[in-house]
């Protein structure tokens, strides 16, 4: 690299990584201050894992996020498989786009739009209020599905079409073709969209915040709340931990796919051609 | 052949697409119908126009003078969101470049880098933002102790923009690096041989090929800019209301129907502005080839 792309990627990445040292530093304050470092202290931290309300909000994001993901991994990837094999040539483009309608639209107005229709059918069989638990798991359902078909449509048009078939001409059920043949092909595909699927729904915080009811708090409803009112240092130690699980995760994925996903990636860009 | 090549659609295959289609309808077309329904109705769910007349003509006093309440907040969204898209692009397609050159390794890591702070969850990042700008923040510090006076940041367009900078320039390094990558030297050295300086090559061959993630890009950052109501609250001060947070405000004040109709008519700008970009981008495309 040459010298001036060098200041200059360095000073991106100082733009980028400036705030989250300064949280990261002053998780670690004595005092409240948010300017002057007095001294090192593990107490924002000890107050955090005192807080019931964020640890049970981090324990209803994951469970959020493991339903949600699990749900649209099973539904999304049979209707990618579904969509794959259709003929009809409206039927696949109305799909299409209505797919790519919540990956388009602002968070908000998908939020918006889920909870007028659940306030609707909520007042309509008599009820106070119909938001709960279960209208955010639906949206999160709902926000998470285009990802997953998205990641999995492109694995189905890259198999060789006559692997199913050879399968059923050597005896297999339709099941079994698809689970022995067609399953293992696609499955990379799979990983990846449950995968996004699982960090969309964690870290969605616009959609949950219109879908929230009962008392059921995520963690980035949590984070909302605690910064409505004060700053509170408390926050900073949620923040640090939060970047090294996902400096972690990273670093994890990383390493894994080092070994085979760059043989992977020569044989797709192959495939495309 | 053909048969053979493609397979054919069984009912294993429709019963496998059954429980998308059925959800998509339920819960993608039914809401945005919602939408339409709650902004023309009122709190009987008669038939109104009260909603939309509303939006256009609701007026308030700012700075003595009387203005369009949200026209005026539209108006501010738009310019806020096309200034932050802007910035990201300037700063973004440099570093979007610099990285796809780099060597193997190198680019690995620095979209690994790019990438760190994107998943952090977007209230977080912003309100880093907020405790270094705030006026006994840590910018303010700084420039006090090697003698400069403070600066009020906190509370301006200039914050608001900073922080939706921050929080979406990712999203436009990552489609343009994406493209860039795939790119073939070797026009570029072509276009040397036969003439180019760095800014033509640059303006001719290296700009037009990148479009398609420019246009993502763009895409990826003006929407969620436009549509956000958090950034605006944080850095803001709360003194720049964003279409967002008018739309927020009238849901936490259970104004559900004038809620719906500031997202319907967002919706509908969304749509023809995407419409009008993608215009203007074919016609690039077609002019520059």
């Amino acid at each position: 690299m040459k010298r001036a792309s060098r200041i200059y990627t360095a000073l991106i990445l100082l733009f980028l990584f400036a705030p989250i040292v300064i949280l990261l530093v002053f998780s670690f304050n004595e005092t409240k201050s948010l300017s002057v470092f007095s001294g090192f202290s593990m107490k924002w931290y000890r107050e955090l894992f005192r807080d019931r309300d964020t640890l049970s909000a981090v324990r209803n994001t994951l469970v959020l996020a493991v339903i949600s993901s699990l749900v649209s991994t099973v539904m999304g990837t049979a209707a990618a498989v579904g969509m794959h094999k259709l003929r009809s040539k409206w039927y696949r483009a109305a799909l299409d786009t209505v797919t790519n309608i919540p990956m388009i639209n602002p968070d908000i107005i998908t939020g918006i739009s889920l909870m007028l229709m659940f306030v609707f059918v909520g007042r309509f069989f008599g009820l106070a209020t119909s938001l709960s638990f279960w209208t955010m798991l639906l949206a999160h359902i709902t926000f998470c599905l285009p990802y997953v078909i998205l990641q999995v449509l492109p694995k189905l048009r890259q198999m060789d079409p006559a692997l199913p078939e050879a399968a059923r001409d050597l005896g297999c059920t339709p099941l079994q073709a698809f689970f022995k043949a067609e399953l293992p092909e696609i499955l990379p595909g799979i990983i990846t969209g449950m995968i996004m699927a699982f960090t969309l729904s964690l870290d969605d915080f616009v959609i949950s915040y219109f879908t929230q009811g009962n008392g059921f708090q995520t963690l980035p409803i949590r984070i909302y709340s605690m910064t409505k009112k004060t700053v509170t240092p408390k926050m900073y130690a949620l923040a640090t931990i939060i970047f090294f699980v996902i400096l972690t995760l990273l670093l994890i994925s990383n390493l894994t796919d080092q070994d085979d996903g760059d043989k992977h990636k020569t044989k797709k860009v192959k495939s495309e051609d | 052949m053909k048969e053979r090549g493609k397979g054919r659609a069984t009912l294993l295959d429709r019963l496998l697409l059954a429980p998308y289609s059925v959800w998509a309808v339920i819960f993608i077309l039914v809401p945005l119908a919602f939408v339409a329904y709650y902004a023309f109705t009122d709190n009987n769910f008669h038939f109104t126009t009260d909603n939309i007349v509303k939006f256009f003509t609701a007026s308030s006093e700012v700075e003595g003078r009387e203005v369009r309440t949200y026209l005026l907040i539209f108006w501010r969204s738009f310019k806020l969101a096309v200034i932050s898209t802007a910035v990201c692009l300037l700063l973004g397609y440099p570093m979007a470049f610099i990285t796809a050159r780099a060597r193997p390794r190198v680019q690995k890591t620095l979209i690994t880098l790019v990438m760190i702070p994107m998943w952090m969850n977007f209230l977080i990042r912003t309100y880093a933002w907020m405790t270094i700008l705030q006026d006994t923040g840590i910018l303010n510090g700084l420039l006090a102790s090697i003698g400069l006076g403070r600066i009020h940041i906190i509370g301006t367009e200039s914050a608001v923009v900073i922080g939706m900078v921050y929080d979406y320039i990712p999203y436009m390094i990552m489609p343009i690096y994406s493209v860039m990558a795939k790119m073939d030297v070797r026009l570029m050295e072509a276009a040397r041989d036969l003439g180019c300086n760095n800014l033509n090559t640059l303006r001719r061959v290296i700009f037009p090929l990148s479009l398609p993630g420019v246009i993502s890009g763009v895409n990826m950052v003006l929407i969620p800019s436009i549509s956000t109501f958090y950034i605006s609250q944080k850095l803001g001060n709360g003194k720049f209301f964003l279409i967002g947070d008018a739309i927020e405000g009238q849901y936490v004040a259970n104004n559900l129907h004038f809620a719906a109709a500031i997202a319907f008519i967002m919706m509908i700008v969304l749509l023809a502005a995407m419409a009008l970009l993608r215009k203007l981008a074919d016609r690039r495309v077609e002019g520059g080839v």
